[in-house]
């Protein structure tokens, strides 16, 4: 076992290393061979030829690019200094570098936004693991019938529906017609928490659908596989309850890929919700990127786009070694 | 049907026989002299009313497609006309309050706030784009993905890891983010980038079909009529296309239907974003979040692009469906 947790953390740290090579390598080597200069990038159009050389130096991006990849990856380990000449300023790990627009830190802006679209993320990974397991049961245990067909109806619409447009139509619906929701700026659980509900709550539930379908259709497809095994079988014949059949037994089988799906779904999400903070203007990690990628500020696109990768990575991981423990047989492959 | 399959042919026959022994009244008796999967499968098929819905509906949506110049010449206005005379510009450029987003006779659909644009023939030119972008994508996603599957199942060893590894460390990224960081960077002209954007698509979409290619590959090659093939001296450039490849025509052409409504709304998204395709050329995506700005005056404005992707995304949806319930042999429909 302990053999097979230290080959899956070395896989996970070669990946996330990989990862951010190529992204390195993606977003500081197209933009210099396109001809844009990243030194005048970051000091901005009206800066003096002597600034921009100053701060090419100051960045290290007068260094061959593996240099430059070097220093950077080294900022994250163990943080880096920069020369501004007279003074130096120094940069704590884990460094992801300075933001090219507004010169902040790049990972305290990252934590900063972080908190936000935890909330979102949970919010909605609650309601759309309930909703979406317990329709795919229901589904199954009554396959044929109308709730059935109801209910994967709505989950092939639920599953077809961009989020950014069931997210307008919702506030449209709901903020605009109804009131029933405030519209508005995002406010902090800790200052008001009801404010702070009030706020997520369509967001959570928009993003629920589209995931909650995709459960339903999943866990009914698996709940009708499981019904009919033979220990399904063994367990009714042996006079158990049909409760204790499906909840007990069957269950168990069912929702080992729903794990894995799940670990995947919230690993990537909250690397950032790109769509869903932009449809409810939610100040989350992906708002932060969209506004990044938007006045290509490279040192936060590559920052955000390394946390998501990490998020996704510790995601796997997590479920491979949650695998291990349920299935003895993956542990000795 | 103890013996095993010696031939590609004779294992296609092997699910007919379960098939043609459980035949419903009504389907001639003559079917037990065996039929291929593909007949079997265009037999379930064409019971399957919701599937052909969707079938019917991608053909309509593709014929619309082709022929958008010559249905706009008789529905619609020219894509680019401006009708300052269709919106009410005290109200900031919103078609007359009451009049359904400016929906008449002569502008089916309405009209686009501000510039007054036909969203007819906004929203067939778009479909063109759509469609164009998502199936060239496809096209090119499992191209890749069967090539570097099958090469990865049959060959095993170095090259299996390889392709494996490079499989994970897309699926590693943040494809999202990714992407519209990428082609925010790439420096292209208008023309070419449509040629991004279905590049960045396949590049994010090929390892699904290829893990799936991979992973049936690899249970594929220890058949016996893969042996026998070896054994009468075939190469590996025939077993992999001649051999193997007709094997895996099924879950190849599965999962590629189920892949283009992903990637339609991949592309939809992207243009929401404000990284798909160029204006002038028209998207779906582009003119949902434009109606971003407007829809609590004129919701109708986001609802017509917003249907749009959702009929289309749905109709692949059900026909895909449809098609792995009729191509799976363990299904007894």
């Amino acid at each position: 076992m302990i053999n097979y947790i230290l080959r899956r953390l070395v896989t996970a740290v070669a990946l996330l290393v990989a990862v951010s090579a190529v992204t390195f390598l993606i977003f500081f080597a197209i933009p210099k061979a396109a001809g844009a200069d990243p030194a005048q990038m970051y000091v901005g159009k009206s800066a003096t030829p002597r600034d921009v050389e100053a701060t090419r130096v100051k960045l290290g991006l007068d260094q061959p690019i593996y240099i430059q990849y070097g220093r950077f990856l080294k900022g994250i380990v163990a943080g880096r200094d920069y020369n501004n000449g007279p003074s130096v300023t120094h940069c704590s790990a884990p460094c992801f570098g300075y933001s090219f627009r507004t010169d902040r830190e790049v990972w305290p802006l990252l934590i900063d936004r972080l908190p936000v679209t935890v909330s979102l993320a949970l919010g909605a990974a609650v309601i759309w693991l309930l909703f979406g397991v317990a329709g795919g049961v229901i589904s199954a245990l009554r396959r044929g019938s109308i709730a059935d067909r109801t209910a994967m109806i709505i989950a092939l619409a639920g599953v077809s529906l961009p989020i950014y447009f069931t997210g307008l139509v919702a506030q449209q619906l709901f903020v605009h017609t109804w009131n029933i929701f405030e519209g508005g700026e995002y406010v902090n659980f800790k200052d008001d928490p009801a404010g702070w509900a009030n706020k997520l709550f369509l967001a959570w539930v928009t993003l629920a659908l589209l995931f909650a379908a995709q459960y339903t259709r999943l866990t009914r497809a698996q709940m009708l596989e499981t019904m009919s095994e033979d220990y399904v079988r063994t367990a009714r014949a042996k006079g158990l309850k049909e409760r204790v059949v499906v909840g007990k037994h069957a269950m168990r089988s069912v929702l080992t890929p729903i794990v894995t799906i799940f670990g995947l779904d919230l690993g990537g999400l909250l690397g950032g919700a790109i769509l869903t903070e932009s449809v409810f203007s939610l100040p989350g990690i992906g708002r932060l990127s969209i506004d990044a990628v938007n006045v290509k500020d490279l040192p936060i696109i590559l920052g955000v786009t390394l946390f998501g990768a990490f998020f996704i990575v510790i995601a796997n991981l997590l479920v491979d070694l949650l695998y291990a423990v349920i299935d003895p047989r993956v542990r000795l492959s | 049907m103890t013996m095993g399959p010696v031939t590609s042919k004779s294992d296609e026959q092997v699910p007919s026989v379960e098939e043609a022994t459980s035949t419903p009244p009504g389907v001639p008796a003559k079917a037990i002299e065996g039929r291929s999967l593909g007949q079997i499968a265009w037999t379930r098929l064409k019971r399957d009313k919701v599937a052909l819905t969707g079938a019917s509906v991608i053909v309509f949506l593709v014929l619309v497609a082709i022929f958008a110049p010559v249905i706009n010449k008789f529905l619609g206005h020219p894509i680019n006309e401006f009708h300052q005379d269709k919106i009410n510009p005290s109200l900031g450029g919103i078609p007359e309050p009451g009049t359904w987003g400016g929906i008449s006779k002569d502008f089916l659909l309405g009209v686009q706030p501000v510039t007054g644009r036909d969203m007819f023939s906004q929203i067939i030119y778009g479909a063109r784009v759509s469609l164009l972008v998502a199936l060239s994508a496809t096209v090119v996603a499992v191209i890749l993905g069967v090539v570097l599957g099958i090469t990865a199942g049959y060959f095993g060893g170095f090259v299996d890891s390889a392709v494996s590894r490079l499989m994970d460390l897309i699926l590693a990224f943040p494809y999202l983010l990714f992407s519209i960081a990428l082609i925010s960077v790439v420096p292209v002209t208008t023309a070419w980038r449509i040629g991004v954007v279905v590049g960045v698509i396949s590049f994010f979409s090929w390892p699904y079909i290829g893990r799936i290619v991979r992973g049936q590959t690899l249970s594929l090659r220890e058949r016996e009529f893969v042996e026998a093939a070896r054994s009468v001296g075939a190469g590996p450039t025939r077993i992999l296309f001649r051999e193997l490849l007709p094997n895996l025509v099924a879950p190849i052409l599965v999962y590629s239907t189920l892949v283009i409504p992903t990637n339609i709304v991949f592309e939809a998204s992207l243009s929401f974003l404000g990284v798909g395709v160029l204006p002038p050329t028209p998207s779906w995506g582009r003119l949902l979040s434009d109606a971003v700005n407007y829809y609590t005056y004129d919701p109708v404005y986001m609802f017509v692009p917003g249907l749009a992707i959702f009929i289309m995304v749905l109709a692949f949806n059900l026909f895909g469906d449809g098609l792995r319930d009729a191509l799976d042999p363990k299904a007894n429909r």
